[in-house]
């Protein structure tokens, strides 16, 4: 994944670099699930593999880029690079050393799952020991679900307490499909449409015009006898 | 050897370094930049991921959640608003995106 990464950056077409982003977002995906993320990893699959990433591809192979012309002053910011990334780097290693060393997946939440029903089992008379093992219980309520499937406790999750956030990242994906479509939509000239506008404010009279005439046609003129004697 | 937490973070963290060093490498081409964003973001996602795991709340992962979603708006617009300069421009190059220096 990590060799992914670097080739995304250090490719030298760019059709390469987003392949190799495909590949780096796959394995992420793969990580996902080894660490119990389910929908997550099958939503970044499809998201992302699926979507954004075939559409970098296509404005990639859509938009011609001169390839060396991109590539001038690679390594003329090489040092900047490397320097700011050591310095990042550095930083990361530098909070990350400091300890995370967390090994059992959540091992007290499965102790105050375990422990709660245990005791009210056996002390179910004592309704104060009841009362302070349930406490726990409730406290992590939601980790409760997770126990279950991690799909339907994330739905479950993000449709009650996140409802409102849902809503509003439905409102941005609208507001950055509306986005992109205006953006990119060109009217053609030759292209058929209605306007609304002057359908509202047509007139009886300009769709249909009296036009006053005698009922009997007049007899042709001389000019015609002429042309048959002619 | 067990992996513990300290691992994910560590992997999440050089990918940052890695799409940070990017961003500076490929300072002419915008796609690579969006790109390197797009990783950025990965990172940031599995280090959620990973204290979600490990801590057994799942909020890290509705977090992920909206950060995908913004994150895959954000990659739209910044594509469409990039073939909209392809068009005018014909280039992506950023250091010939001066008009507005005057």
């Amino acid at each position: 994944m990590l060799f992914a990464s670097f080739r995304v950056i250090t490719a030298r077409n760019p059709v390469h670099a987003a392949l190799y982003l495909v590949l780096a977002f796959f394995q992420a995906s793969g990580i996902w699930m080894l660490l119990q993320a389910e929908f997550l990893s099958i939503a970044l699959v499809l998201v992302y593999v699926g979507a954004v990433m075939v559409l970098f591809l296509f404005v990639v192979m859509m938009l011609d880029i001169n390839v060396d012309s991109v590539r001038q002053g690679f390594w003329k910011h090489f040092p900047l690079a490397a320097t700011v990334g050591a310095v990042i780097a550095l930083e990361l290693a530098g909070v990350l050393l400091g300890g995370f060393r967390v090994t059992e997946p959540h091992k007290q939440v499965v102790a105050q799952l375990v422990s709660p029903v245990a005791v009210t089992a056996v002390t179910s008379v004592d309704a104060a020991s009841a009362a302070v093992a349930a406490a726990p219980l409730a406290a992590v309520g939601h980790v409760v679900v997770a126990q279950v499937s991690n799909t339907k406790a994330l739905g479950v999750l993000l449709y009650t307490e996140y409802l409102y956030p849902v809503q509003v990242a439905a409102l941005i994906l609208l507001v950055a499909l509306i986005a992109a479509i205006a953006l990119t939509l060109r009217a053609r000239k030759d292209s058929k449409f209605q306007n609304p506008a002057d359908q509202v404010r047509v007139k009886a009279r300009d769709r249909l015009t009296l036009v006053k005439m005698d009922a009997v046609k007049p007899t042709p003129a001389a000019p015609a006898a002429e042309e048959t004697k002619a | 050897m067990n992996i513990t937490l300290g691992h994910y973070l560590t992997l999440g963290a050089i990918l940052f370094a890695l799409s940070v060093i990017g961003i500076f490498l490929n300072r002419k081409n915008l796609i690579v930049l969006l790109m390197a964003i797009e990783l950025m973001l990965l990172a940031v996602n599995m280090n959620f991921v990973a204290f979600s795991h490990y801590l057994g709340d799942l909020n890290g992962q509705i977090f992920v959640f909206f950060i995908l979603t913004v994150a895959a708006a954000e990659s739209a617009i910044g594509l469409a608003i990039l073939v909209q300069l392809f068009r005018n421009k014909s280039t992506i190059n950023v250091d010939e995106l001066n008009t507005l220096k005057g």
